[in-house]
């Protein structure tokens, strides 16, 4: 068997809001096309563009919407299907999927990640709704659903502990999966399914796609996006790591899940630029497209 | 009408699906049957539930699907089965919380969508306290950016509603007491309250509750959800207190008192009474309307 490689890894954020607006068959609500979120429609069109362009077998995705407390765990039945209502947007995403998991290759990285002694679980139960971020990163990302996933959830140790432990997790989390990947031989793109900055509005106006209601929430949030934007840019990735702490902080980031750093682990830490298809905000949230090639050679 | 009864309950899924492995699991769910018989003479003919565990970001969502029925399971503890839900919902009610709720500058809508997850939190307080569906019961989202004024306004939007319906209603706030959990999978068997700290701020509030203090209770939210990590800032208590009408007069009945996986699950009744005992001082104001957020800091 080939050694298995991370062909691509992907910041592909998760609102809902991106599906609604693309109006495919799978999701019930139908959107106004009055256009919000083009800039970050653009991007996707862009990543799916250069996935397609790729020869990959999975996409492992990374995601803040499964939120488990007892450890990481990661899906470990064959096949879900059904519908999917998002708890907080109902009236945007209710989307019928149908997708298949590679529980090989999620048994090899708990298997990698209890090793460097995560607490890891595999999730067994057929009944299990699986979370709206995990569809939506995926089919943004890959909308053809022709490839088997690998879910991971999103482990609560910056809550329960501190950002810094929770950091160290994520990174050892990443190199569990780049070593299950490479010994699984398979061809694995990896989804990290996050926002930078994450203030909210908490209210929607009437058409929740009008451009005139959407901006980032203050100043500050998007002051730090276009920072760690730079450093994505400029491969300063490590900066990125080094910054954590304050970017999760005083941005209320959902990197506070732990994707982004997941991923870089999973690269590396990455010193070549990446690139940025996408930025663009969701109900006041700052969200990137973006992609680097595979690990730090 | 008014409210006729309040409970503060437990929210974790071993109750329902696991009790028998702990023995305080088991004690906890068996002291649901003389909170139910409690709610049976109360003449209550609504349950409204405030769950911690439904999240919300537009503003607060009202359940108004008039039977939700799906399947359950948790995202932590998906090994201890699968949660059927079948529910009955009082939709007239929704439609009148959220009105009261938007007249009170909040941004409220009711969901009604086929296949909507309802939370762990609410099942567990609807299945054990109100089995077989004997009354029709309300559930309202727990916003994670309301802080205590826009929650104490939602609390008085479900007074307004219940008022209005004309109706006998008990109140029901599923919340953890302390919030520290295991992250590491344990024996049920060695379940304890992750730290005598988190215990001591347990007791310390279920003995205020006990004396019928919930509004002294509401002060103190925020100083016990940063010591002993309270579920949601302990913001169930704000609602909890408002919606009863912010006083201390009430006759608190603790029911059970465990840890799960680490964290403290109570279950505790409040009947209103007439006559106060205590004295009790508002250190905080309590906002009769929310202003809204968006244009604070934007632009």
């Amino acid at each position: 068997m080939s050694k298995g490689e991370i062909v691509s890894g992907c910041i592909a954020p998760h609102p809902p809001h991106l599906v609604y607006a693309a109006n495919p068959p799978q999701n019930e609500p139908r959107s106004s096309g009055a256009g919000a979120w083009q800039a970050l429609h653009d991007g996707y069109q862009k990543l799916q563009k250069s996935l397609d362009s790729k020869d990959f077998d999975v996409l492992i995705v990374h995601t803040p919407h499964w939120k488990t407390r007892v450890g990481h765990h990661l899906l470990g039945v064959p096949q879900f299907s059904g519908l999917s209502v998002d708890p907080i947007f109902p009236n945007l995403f209710r989307f019928n999927f149908d997708l298949e998991v590679d529980v090989e290759l999620a048994e090899k990285i708990c298997s990698a990640a209890q090793q460097r002694g995560l607490e890891m679980h595999m999730m067994r139960n057929p009944d299990f709704r699986v979370d709206y971020g995990t569809i939506t990163s995926c089919h943004l990302a890959h909308p053809q659903w022709d490839k088997q996933i690998v879910c991971i959830s999103s482990g609560s140790t910056h809550s329960d502990y501190s950002n810094e432990s929770g950091e160290l997790e994520m990174l050892a989390l990443g190199e569990a999966t780049r070593e299950a990947v490479e010994k699984s031989g398979k061809r694995a793109v990896l989804l990290a399914s996050t926002s930078l900055s994450h203030r909210h509005f908490t209210s929607e106006p009437a058409d929740p796609e009008d451009p005139e209601h959407e901006y980032i929430y203050n100043s500050n949030q998007s002051a730090w996006d276009e920072h760690v934007l730079g450093l994505i840019r400029d491969g300063k990735c490590q900066q990125i790591l080094d910054e954590m702490p304050d970017f999760i902080e005083q941005s209320i980031s959902e990197c506070k899940e732990g994707a982004l750093t997941w991923l870089l682990g999973a690269l590396g830490v990455p010193d070549y630029p990446a690139k940025v298809y996408g930025y663009g905000t969701v109900i006041g949230t700052g969200n990137a497209v973006v992609e680097w090639r595979g690990p730090k050679q | 009408m008014s409210v006729v009864l309040g409970f503060v309950a437990p929210s974790r899924p071993q109750l329902l699906l696991a009790a028998e492995r702990n023995d305080g699991w088991q004690r906890l769910h068996d002291s649901f049957a003389d909170a139910r018989q409690q709610l049976a003479d109360s003449g209550a003919e609504l349950l409204l539930i405030y769950s911690t565990q439904w999240h919300s970001i537009i503003g607060h969502q009202m359940q108004a699907d008039s039977n939700p029925r799906w399947s359950k399971v948790d995202d932590d503890f998906h090994d201890l089965g699968t949660i059927n839900y079948d529910l009955k919902i009082d939709t007239d009610f929704a439609d009148s919380y959220c009105e009261a709720a938007q007249k009170r500058g909040l941004a409220a809508r009711t969901v009604n969508y086929h296949g909507f997850p309802v939370d762990t939190g609410s099942l567990v307080v609807a299945q054990l306290l109100n089995p077989d569906n004997r009354i029709p019961i309300g559930i309202v989202s727990c916003n994670v950016y309301a802080d205590r004024g826009e929650t104490l306004v939602l609390g008085k939007a479900a007074r307004d509603a219940i008022e209005a319906s004309g109706k006998k209603v008990a109140v029901a706030a599923s919340t953890s007491l302390s919030n520290r959990m295991y992250t590491k999978a344990i024996d049920p068997q060695n379940d304890k309250i992750y730290s005598q700290k988190d215990d001591e701020w347990n007791r310390k509030l279920l003995e205020l509750l006990e004396e019928g203090r919930l509004e002294d209770v509401s002060q103190l939210a925020r100083q016990f959800a940063t010591e002993a990590h309270g579920e949601q800032r302990m913001k169930a208590m704000w609602w909890l207190a408002a919606v009863m009408g912010e006083t201390n007069n009430y006759n608190g009945k603790l029911f059970g008192y465990e840890a799960v996986y680490g964290t403290g699950q109570a279950l505790l009744s409040l009947c209103p009474q007439h006559s106060s005992s205590q004295l009790f001082e508002y250190d905080e104001d309590s906002s009769e309307t929310y202003q809204g957020d968006r244009d604070i800091l934007s632009k």
